[in-house]
């Protein structure tokens, strides 16, 4: 009775607020299962950008910085235990990877301009790639490193003397990070010339 | 005739048999540093040695001896983008470091005279100084250093 009289406006709220109870269910477990294949296949796509075999599907890292990784330790040495591409280069931790990954699309207008597709451009652009992974790893303390290289797993009897003076010195103290003295031991390194500790 | 020719013929095909594998294996009594082997015989390729790992400086054998290295340089890039030698021993590192410093020897050019750095034929450490391992000498010999 008192239905008709009520506005237009009063009455969608009332369809708003007291839902049929197959709607409710539908659009909650619709949702749910949108939510669950959302979310999966955006954690599946990412971690497929997160291999080796992604990096090195395009030919700027397959034919410089990979085949430069093959001649160094992290790539083959006599425990078989791995480095690939984005163990030093993606962060493990999600906030840190997400904020790299969406740093890291401007690449893909590198691609596509193909900046360095030659050797040469490569080359011409090595210095200033080296510079922002330097500054990236001093900033964040070379945190990719010590996902594996962790400072209070160091054995200082199986380390040659001078590794132990620096790791114990300049290491222990905070003053030097990891990435200050290791520079250049997965790729080729650049011009060094004004870089500290190398002159 | 028949059978003078089936015999002929089977003399002749082993004697090529053996002439053949003799050609093969015969060394003609040559003797390398690998020892005397049969050519048809491989040997076995040598154990990789592994360079010491890291110790005090040692000794020069002779005067002017180039001083080795007594630490492993895996990795160690000597070319014109990087030098991680001077990293530790220039001049500028060294107290730091604590390692050796460069001679100053290599800041003098052909002519002699000095640069205020290391004279680029003097660049590439590795060419006079050489990381060390523990070996047998190939060949016996009766060298002695010169301070015995």
């Amino acid at each position: 009775m008192g239905q008709e009289s009520k506005g237009l406006f009063a009455r969608y709220w009332g369809m708003l607020t007291t839902p049929a109870k197959a709607a409710m269910g539908s659009i909650l477990v619709g949702g749910f299962i949108a939510g669950v294949l959302f979310w999966g296949g955006f954690n599946t796509a990412l971690e497929v950008t997160n291999t080796e075999e992604f990096c090195i599907s395009c030919h700027e890292m397959r034919d410089n910085v990979y085949q430069e990784l093959k001649e160094t330790i992290h790539y083959s040495n006599r425990s078989g235990v791995r480095a690939t591409c984005p163990d030093c280069h993606v962060p493990k931790e999600w906030t840190y990877k997400i904020i790299r990954k969406i740093q890291a699309s401007k690449e893909v207008w590198g691609k596509i301009t193909g900046i360095v597709d030659t050797p040469e451009k490569f080359d011409a652009h090595r210095r200033e790639m080296a510079d922002r992974e330097w500054a990236r790893m001093k900033a964040n303390d070379s945190r990719e490193c010590r996902n594996c290289h962790d400072f209070q797993s160091m054995d200082y009897s199986e380390q040659g003397r001078r590794s132990v003076k620096q790791h114990q010195d300049a290491l222990a103290t905070g003053q030097k990070t990891c990435i200050d003295c290791h520079k250049g031991i997965a790729h080729q390194l650049p011009d060094m010339k004004g870089v500290e500790g190398w002159d | 005739m028949k059978k003078f020719t089936v015999a002929l013929t089977l003399v002749m095909a082993l004697g090529g048999i053996s002439m053949a594998t003799q050609a093969v294996s015969d060394t003609g009594g040559m003797k390398s540093l690998r020892g005397a082997k049969a050519l048809d015989e491989g040997t076995r390729a040598p154990t990789m040695h592994k360079f010491n790992k890291d110790e005090e400086p040692m000794k020069r054998s002779y005067v002017q001896q180039p001083p080795v290295i007594p630490h492993k340089v895996r990795g160690y890039k000597v070319d014109l983008n990087s030098n991680k030698c001077l990293s530790c021993h220039s001049w500028d590192n060294y107290k730091e470091s604590g390692a050796t410093k460069v001679s100053l020897t290599h800041f003098n050019t052909r002519d002699g005279h000095a640069l205020a750095d290391i004279s680029p034929r003097r660049y590439f450490c590795m060419q006079c100084h050489v990381p060390q391992a523990v070996t047998e000498p190939l060949v016996e010999n009766t060298y002695k250093n010169s301070a015995e």
